[in-house]
């Protein structure tokens, strides 16, 4: 069979108007059915017939799963289907979690903000481009990584979590959650459940096949942000090869709660490093109880990047994370 | 009197469609029983078609047609590159075609069609293919002379000697030279000496080059996307086979070409050709995805250059050797003018160039704006840096230094230009840029940011002679003016009437642009390749209102009495001097002139006409008074236009990031038609040469041949953000005399200019550290500044 690729195949479109038929049509069509947010990746894999499912379930029209709400004990609650634009510019989010307002607003272009939700940022698929070129990789079902061999041009892969597979996950606000410790709350035609962000990415050492904990029937519903730190700082960065419409090499996001010229909690997380964003929970122990200052965050950002190993062409991602985790720490502000 | 148009700001005669939508590019077209057709493509880098089995393709419903190599009258043959081909020698290259009712169906035909290939031996380096025993990218060679493929080989001592930091020099099929390299290097008291890579790139015009075909009455109509107009005609008669004068070819707007569709496009013989054959109208809508197999890129060099320099900072030897990746097929004409831009710059009183063009199984080269001439001057231009900065000689004046006047010189023949007001573009830039105050910051750190400033001088061709003007003033009184030359993009369709307006003294809104449809009777023309047009079609208008001027003076004369001579032209009218009174409208001078026939209504033509002026003429006799004319103008030498381009910039230590913080630029373009316009060009090169140098890429995996860059997102040229908002540009506006307008071309200088200012600017943040390749990523600059292993050998290609 020859390879065509820029043009969708036919799909049979569903447009449920609630969370419930949504899930239950998921059910019904399993691994044959596919969750459309934005479109933004899913359109892709559609127009390279590399995906082809056979049901798509729209999520456009479920309007439960848009806007953006006050949570329990001075929380915020963001329906996953809300877009990236309005995540960016809703007074709440600038007010409270000017960090995630920030990551939002560094994703793609307007264009793409204006489409593209948090959800669909969250549980998008890894953007190797070996994988997303269709080639039979571990992550495909087969059994090779094309992009870990002496010559392969893996510039964008993994310095952590490496196993088998050495994509990364390129979201922008991945990061940003995983530091404000949010939750993803996820349903099935059983009910409700949900999960703290750190546990809602998973590497290729669970499943190799999936970059979240979503399975056939699972949809992410909303995000749930605990109430802010007082006064905390934050910073967020995101390093790529130009201003729009590109994906992080390196991202990072810092929450420090500051007190009497001294770090008293801390939470770091980095993304474009490992199949999943990385909490730095090492560099966050060592920057705790010091200034956060430049001496503090060169220490940080060493530790940060311990155990890292660079592939053939990233061994730069190793510096350019230690630094990142030094500024996240020194420029919070 | 009308106001001279020469000069000021207009808005041209497409904008608003454009800016409305309702602009109609290829794609946009329909036609009564129009089918689509979908490509299969070859998804290995070379490899030879064994069989092909279409049977359950045929038999599914709605499809219409399948299209082999061997139903084109052109076929793929050594360096000539056709449409489809049995021996595809790129990842992508089309195979055949199917027509179906709907791209849908076209798309599932193209799934079901099973094609039996022979892998063969590919190659993604060129040096890797000029060792011994290294595979070729041809079945008979590896090496693009000019039309014939050879085998080149280079003994194990060339590479031996080279070692890892050197580019390994064999035998190459191209050389020449001036003065005596030897002694110019004898001469010099610093030597710089640099192994640099320069990536090939795509060229990513938005639009990609859709077409769409009919035949009508044994004739073909077929819209494209396409530079040129007049000139594209021949070549989609060539790819139908058949005679010009049976091809109808429509292309009014067109969404980018940037050299990649000069004249039309080999894919558009696939809807010419099966739409004859299924006797339906056939529309190919090309994707970005396949846009970036077959909408052609940038050659790119890996290329070793020794400058000797006398302690003035006077150029004393240039010597230089260019290995070219010329892709699959002819087309990339780079290694050729990239040793004669270098001397338009330096004038280099000792030369020696060497080049080795060797074929890879990547996709096809063409000119892509200022081919060869981008690639050398980024090059270079670091170098020239490195030895001002080891003479202590300012940067602005080591280039003043070397830079021609008037009695310059170009090339191995050593020939003259017809201008060269080079350092007035430096100086005047430098004043824009405030390279006196600016140069200043250089190295300045402000937390982990450290500014660099940089100057890049970009030479190139710009202007060609001898092509016809065709006017006609028709009953409404107002000036047709036909244009063979293509609408894509630049203004020139209208900018280059502008002086048939000015001979005539009539106002702008006078004047009507005939263009991008050779059934509209268009006059020969240059290609739109070269930056030729605005030179070569303000002179033929020139001519060609000259003439009409006579014809309304002899008009007159024979109606109203009088000498000619004592006629006057003004304000649509022809009039006796002194007496506006006397005389008629051009309006009226047009109906006489149809009364009259002969050679006031197109009936005698000038004998130096080309054939397809001359047919053109033939189709409008007895439609108004018409005028055509050869550009007989002389011109003694060749025609040159200078960009200077200053950069300021900001590197970020901690991550390798730049940010431009200022650009400005001064061109030598002759007298400036159009300010607006030009701004936007010079501004737009520059950005496209930035782009080739910050983060553009042409990635591919060297195991399997197989580029990854197919999509913007993945190929990154630059975007808006990725250059200061306000980018000044000024022209030193002086006439080139060797020109009855005195404009040259713009298109292209501006695009080197961008890159190396850009190239020396980040060096110049780095304390002079030049890594002599692009791009210049982040992550390349990161691991230089951080002391870590480079990401690349110094000599790797497609990173």
């Amino acid at each position: 069979m020859a390879v065509i690729r820029d043009m969708i195949p036919p799909f049979e479109l569903f447009q449920p108007a609630g969370v419930d038929d949504a899930v239950r049509l998921m059910r019904r069509h399993g691994e044959r059915g596919w969750v459309l947010a934005g479109g933004l990746d899913s359109f892709d894999w559609f127009k390279d017939r590399i995906k082809r499912p056979e049901a798509v379930i729209d999520l456009g029209g479920v309007d439960e799963l848009k806007g953006i709400a006050a949570g329990h004990d001075g929380g915020l609650e963001i329906g996953a289907m809300t877009s990236l634009a309005d995540v960016a510019g809703n007074g709440d989010v600038r007010s409270g979690y000017p960090l995630l307002a920030e990551a939002a607003g560094l994703v793609a272009t307007p264009q793409i903000r204006n489409q593209g939700t948090l959800g669909g940022n969250l549980a998008q698929d890894t953007r190797c481009w070996y994988y997303r070129s269709g080639w039979p990789c571990y992550r495909a079902g087969g059994n090779i990584c094309y992009a870990a061999t002496p010559r392969s041009m893996n510039r964008e892969h993994c310095i952590i979590g490496a196993s088998r597979c050495v994509a990364v996950n390129p979201s922008d606000t991945a990061p940003a959650l995983m530091a404000l410790d949010a939750e993803m709350v996820v349903a099935d035609t059983s009910g409700e459940r949900a999960y703290a962000a750190r546990d809602f990415f998973i590497g290729p050492d669970i499943d190799i096949e999936r970059m979240t904990v979503l399975e056939p029937g699972d949809l992410l519903t909303r995000i749930r942000l605990p109430a802010p730190w007082d006064g905390a700082r934050w910073y967020f960065e995101k390093i790529r090869d130009r201003k729009a419409w590109d994906f992080a090499l390196v991202s990072v996001a810092s929450m420090l709660r500051v007190e009497g010229g001294v770090i008293r909690d801390a939470r770091i997380a980095v993304n474009g490093i490992a199949p999943y964003p990385v909490r730095a929970t090492a560099a966050e122990r060592a920057a705790k109880g010091r200034a956060p200052d430049d001496e503090t965050g060169r220490a940080a950002g060493e530790i940060a990047v311990r155990g890292a190993r660079a592939l053939r062409h990233n061994d730069y991602k190793i510096a350019l994370t230690r630094n990142l985790v030094r500024r996240a720490i020194r420029d919070a502000a | 009197m009308a106001e001279n148009v020469i000069g000021t700001d207009i808005s041209p005669p497409d904008l608003r469609a454009k800016i409305t939508g309702r602009a109609r590019y290829a794609e946009d077209f329909r036609a009564d029983g129009m089918v689509f057709a979908k490509l299969l493509s070859s998804p290995m880098p070379h490899a030879r078609v064994r069989g092909v089995e279409t049977r359950a393709a045929e038999r599914m419903e709605g499809v219409l047609g399948i299209l082999r190599a061997e139903d084109l009258p052109i076929r793929s043959e050594g360096m000539r590159e056709a449409a489809l081909t049995d021996e595809p020698r790129y990842e992508g290259e089309p195979i055949l075609a199917v027509a179906a009712v709907d791209e849908t169906t076209a798309a599932a035909a193209v799934e079901a069609v099973r094609v039996d290939l022979e892998p063969l031996p590919f190659v993604l380096d060129p040096l890797e293919s000029l060792r011994e025993g290294g595979p070729d990218a041809h079945v008979d060679g590896n090496v693009a002379g000019r039309g014939e493929v050879s085998r080149l080989k280079w003994p194990a001592a060339v590479f031996e000697e080279a070692g890892t930091d050197r580019l390994p020099m064999g035998e190459a099929p191209l050389e020449w030279s001036v003065g005596d390299i030897e002694a110019g290097f004898a001469e010099a008291d610093v030597v710089v000496e640099e192994t640099i890579v320069h990536q090939s790139v795509t060229h990513h015009p938005m639009e990609p080059r859709s077409c769409m075909a009919y035949w009508q009455n044994g004739k073909l109509f077929l819209h494209g996307s396409t530079q040129s107009t007049e000139r594209t005609r021949g070549n989609v008669a060539r790819m139908a086979g058949v005679e010009p004068d049976r091809v109808v070819f429509i292309g009014e707007y067109c969404g980018g070409g940037f050299g990649s569709k000069i004249a039309g496009s080999p894919i558009m013989a696939v809807p010419a050709v099966l739409s004859r054959r299924i006797g339906r109208p056939v529309m190919l809508r090309i994707t970005r995805y396949e846009e970036n197999y077959i909408g052609r890129a940038r050659a790119g060099f890996q290329g070793w250059a020794k400058m000797g320099f006398r302690a003035d900072g006077r150029i004393t030897a240039l010597d230089l050797y260019l290995v070219q990746d010329s892709g699959p097929y002819s087309g990339a004409g780079d290694v050729f003018t990239a040793g004669t831009v270098a001397t338009a710059s330096y004038q280099p009183d000792n030369m020696r160039f060497r080049g080795v063009p060797v074929l890879t199984n990547t996709p096809p080269r063409s000119a892509q704006r200022a081919p060869g001439g981008a690639q050398i001057v980024a090059m270079l231009e670091p170098l020239v840096d490195k030895a001002a900065r080891e003479l202590g000689v300012d940067r602005l004046e080591i280039r003043k230094i070397n830079a021609p006047g008037h009695d310059g010189w170009l090339g191995a023949r050593q020939g003259p230009f017809t201008s060269a007001y080079v350092r007035e573009a430096l100086d005047l830039g430098a004043e824009l840029f405030d390279w006196e105050g600016k140069k200043k910051l250089s190295g300045r750190r402000e937390g982990t940011k450290v500014t660099g400033v940089g100057i890049g001088l970009s030479p190139f061709t710009a202007g060609s002679t001898g092509r016809d003007g065709l006017l006609v003033i028709r009953p409404d009184g107002k000036l047709h003016v036909h244009q063979g030359i293509g609408n894509l993009g630049t203004h020139s369709i209208a900018d280059t009437a502008r002086p048939a307006a000015d001979v005539l003294d009539l106002s702008w809104d006078q004047v009507v642009i005939v263009w991008g449809d050779t059934s509209k009777h268009l006059p020969y023309s240059t290609v739109q390749a070269g930056s030729q047009t605005t030179h070569a079609h303000t002179r033929a208008n020139h001519a060609a209102a000259t003439a009409m001027f006579g014809l309304l003076q002899e008009l007159a004369a024979r109606e109203l009495g009088g000498t000619p001579g004592s006629y006057r032209v003004a304000d649509g009218r022809v009039f006796r001097a002194g007496n506006r009174a006397a005389g008629m409208s051009f309006a009226r001078a047009a109906r006489r002139a149809i009364a009259l026939g002969g050679r006031f209504s197109g009936g005698e033509v000038p004998e130096d006409l080309d054939d397809t002026t001359k047919a053109a003429v033939a189709g409008l006799v007895g439609q108004g008074l018409i005028a055509a004319a050869r550009d007989n103008y002389p011109r003694a030498g060749a025609v040159y236009t200078w960009v200077a381009t200053f950069a300021q910039i900001e590197l970020d230590v901690e991550t390798g990031e730049v940010e431009i913080i200022d650009l400005a630029s001064a061109a030598d373009c002759g007298t400036v038609m159009h300010p607006r316009s030009l701004a936007g060009q010079t501004n737009g090169g520059v950005f496209q040469g930035i782009g080739m140098a910050k983060g553009q890429r042409w990635v591919f995996d060297p195991k399997w041949g197989i580029p990854f860059t197919k999509r913007f997102y993945t190929a990154r040229p630059p975007g808006m953000l990725d250059v200061p908002l306000s980018p000044r540009f000024a022209a030193v506006d002086r006439p080139d005399p060797h020109t009855p307008v005195g404009a040259k071309g713009i298109g292209e200088p501006p695009v080197g200019a961008g890159e190396a200012a850009y190239v020396c600017a980040v060096a110049d943040a780095m304390g002079g550290i030049c890594l002599c390749r692009t791009p210049l990523t982040a992550d390349m600059i990161l691991a230089e500044l951080e002391g870590r292993p480079r990401p690349y050998g110094l000599l790797d290609t497609h990173v």
